[in-house]
């Protein structure tokens, strides 16, 4: 017992001595670095998006509508939160667990390059229009074989990290036995089971299903199946995205307010409901689709928004956190505390903002996974607004204010008050961008506005239907949100590399003083991988045997763009 | 566990059951459920094959339709469809190529079709005017012109 308390003071004070391992810092400060140069970009093929679809910018004739969005969808949705999900994980995992083994920081650049090599063989037949096929690139479209090799590597990368995260938690809880993870590698441990989980099942869509069929050595595809195996990815994926901002939203926020932690158990009770629940989720994108009974659809309801109970519970968690923490720095009334919390300093005020995003964005959700609620909607402009809430709002605004402290954490140096001034205006402009585009896209997709739809006016329908306007304004929130992605990507490579030295801490909350004691139980990784495959299997065993058993003919490879 | 966190969970759970049992019910009760016909057809052969070697507009009761229809790209067969105000159409659907989406702006019809499958939906149109009907799922170059119209009558 005093040789374990030695050790980790002695850690605890080379941490604060040293500050973060220069190291482990590089591979951190290479994942942010990738991910904020494809938030630029993505950003420009977004104003590119926003400003065709508001009808004021006609495209040349070597970059379609499509491809752009293809672009787009993959550098945001794949690269910048992927990336940026890898660079803050192993910080914590770093910071949190006495910093990384050797051969787990062998394993992370590994995953890099193998990532990296990955990205550019996807990105160079989406340059050719060889492969405008969009994030989900639904089978009988075939793009190049080289974008499903380059998809390939990208899941190995992951698969890599993954390993390496849980060889550097065994490691830890081997030498701590009988001590609960600390709660960031925690959260780190669920996100990258989530990911291989998630990864697994668009692994055997490419690799079983995919790549024979475009190589030509299968005649044709079970168009369903690979429907079905790609949404039990593509779902879990932008959770995974969630569960990160969730992640910073426990543990970091509350110390950046200076107040504590919520309770640890509860914590902990939220992250695993969302690791068992999660893939199922992904069967809601499919509830207007063919060959899939009415029954399992009503099933999968109610798997879909079993994963807003844990939302719902950290909504209460975290706002109980900021009310008692404004409290005791002398806040009163019943509102009143709101006005003690550090509204300038970017490092909340970006989370905070995207925190409220969750509420309409998490509605919004449970309506669309509601079978006749998700028929008026299914496909219009309103899921795109329903995704940049969650992930443009909810998910990047805390991504960008973790950025102000993790950045200068890593690089060793500060957040000067003139940073911090670039980073509120930044996240002012994007809160307004963000809000304008997702509120007009929410209103015409009611109105019957497809997605992923370049210019048109349907004749006048366009008008008559009561469009024009509202994307009009998709153009306005479109160019704002490009002006605040320069801020953002400028703040971020100042903080990397000229900002002034100094160090700067990892900020993690501690538990209130004379917390309940966790039960050991939450720590059993091994029952909540079981539980998870067990809900995976009740979900999907039935109707991907059904798919399996009555599939029609295949169907031919098509490229129709 | 505070008292006020307790009812909040409480309200949360029976949000959730609430829309489980609306969904619920609306499904079963007022067959209002998601499309979902399970039915397939060889996706390289829809021509020869009945019902889509005929695709059309026919009356099969008193204001009743059945529309059988191919979607391809990037067009609809048959375009231009008439039907009389207060008519219940039942469309049959299969895509010829890749997958397609089934929606008409301002009705609640929206339906994914895949090649391979056939898909069912159907709407009583009641209140006269030209609808938009679009292709909503990305399909290709041409995927912004894939649209046709409803005319009720």
């Amino acid at each position: 017992m005093q040789t374990a308390l030695k050790t980790t003071s002695i850690k605890q004070k080379t941490n604060q001595a040293l500050g973060v391992n220069l190291e482990d810092a590089r591979i951190s400060k290479s994942y942010l670095a990738v991910a904020f140069i494809a938030v630029l970009l993505g950003g420009l093929l977004g104003l590119v998006q926003g400003l065709n679809r508001a009808g004021v910018l006609t495209l040349p004739a070597w970059a379609n509508y499509y491809q752009v969005l293809t672009a787009h969808g993959l550098l945001l949705v794949v690269v910048f939160s992927a990336f940026f999900t890898i660079g803050y994980f192993y910080a914590g995992l770093s910071h949190t667990l006495g910093g990384l083994l050797p051969k787990v920081r062998k394993i992370a650049w590994v995953g890099f390059w193998t990532k990296i090599v990955g990205f550019v063989l996807v990105v160079i037949p989406v340059l050719m229009n060889e492969a405008s096929v969009m994030y989900t690139f639904y089978p009988p479209m075939a793009a190049h074989p080289m974008f499903y090799f380059g998809l390939v590597l990208i899941v190995l990368g992951v698969w890599a990290l993954s390993v390496g995260a849980f060889m550097q938690v065994a490691h830890w809880r081997k030498n701590h036995k009988g001590q609960h993870l600390p709660i960031m590698a925690f959260f780190a441990t669920g996100v990258f089971i989530l990911l291989v989980g998630a990864t697994a099942f668009v692994a055997v869509e490419v690799l079983f299903l995919i790549i024979p069929w475009v190589l030509g050595w299968t005649d044709g595809i079970n168009v369903m199946l690979s429907r079905t195996l790609f949404w039990a990815f593509g779902h879990t994926a932008v959770n995974i995205w969630y569960l990160t901002a969730v992640s910073a939203w426990y543990v970091v926020i509350p110390k950046i307010i200076g107040g504590h932690r919520w309770s640890d158990l509860l914590t902990r009770m939220v992250v695993i409901p969302l690791v068992i629940m999660n893939i199922t989720g992904g069967f809601h994108h499919q509830i207007v689709d063919p060959a899939i009974s009415e029954g399992i659809k009503y099933m999968h309801v109610f798997m879909s928004l079993a994963i807003g109970f844990p939302s719902l519970m950290t909504a209460y968690a975290l706002f109980r956190v900021f009310e008692r923490t404004a409290r005791q720095k002398g806040g009163t009334g019943f509102i009143g505390w709101f006005k003690k919390m550090p509204w300038g300093d970017v490092r909340f005020l970006s989370p905070f903002i995207a925190m409220v995003a969750f509420i309409p964005a998490g509605a919004g959700g449970i309506v669309q996974s509601t079978n006749q609620l998700d028929q008026v909607v299914h496909n219009t402009m309103w899921i795109v607004g329903h995704f940049h809430l969650t992930l443009g709002m909810s998910v990047v605004m805390t991504f960008f204010g973790i950025s102000y402290w993790l950045i200068p954490y890593l690089s060793k140096r500060v957040l000067t008050p003139n940073m911090n001034k670039v980073g509120v205006v930044q996240t002012i402009i994007w809160t307004v961008g963000m809000v304008i585009m997702a509120i007009s896209m929410h209103i015409a997709g009611l109105f019957g506005s497809p997605r992923r739809t370049s210019f048109t006016t349907y004749g006048d329908f366009a008008e008559q239907l009561g469009w024009n306007p509202l994307m009009a304004a998709v153009g306005i929130g479109a160019t704002l949100l490009l002006i605040a992605v320069i801020l953002q990507v400028y703040a971020v490579f100042n903080m990397m590399f000229f900002a002034p030295k100094g160090e700067t801490e990892f900020p993690i909350a501690e538990e209130e003083p004379g917390a309940a004691k966790t039960p050991y139980w939450t720590e059993r990784w091994g029952v909540w991988v079981v539980l998870m495959l067990l809900v995976i299997s009740m979900a999907y065993v039935i109707p991907i045997v059904d798919m399996i058993v009555n599939a029609p003919p295949g169907s031919p490879p098509f490229k129709t763009w | 566990m505070h008292l006020d966190e307790k009812i909040w969970l409480f309200l949360s759970f029976g949000m959730i059951m609430i829309f489980m049992i609306f969904t619920g019910y609306q499904a079963v009760a007022l067959e209002m459920g998601p499309p979902s016909h399970k039915e397939t057809i060889d996706p390289q052969k829809v021509d020869q094959t009945a019902p889509f070697d005929n695709p059309g507009i026919k009356q099969i009761g008193e204001n009743e339709y059945e529309v059988v229809m191919t979607l391809q790209i990037f067009s609809f067969t048959p375009m231009d469809i008439e039907v009389p105000a207060g008519s219940t159409v039942h469309f049959t659907l299969t895509s010829k190529d890749v997958t397609h989406g089934f929606q008409v702006a301002n009705t609640n019809i929206n339906a994914m079709v895949m090649p391979g499958h056939i898909q069912k939906i159907s709407q009583k149109f009641d209140k006269p005017g030209k609808y938009l009907v679009l292709c909503n799922e990305y399909c290709g170059a041409g995927h912004q012109a894939m649209s046709t119209t409803i005319t009720v009558k």
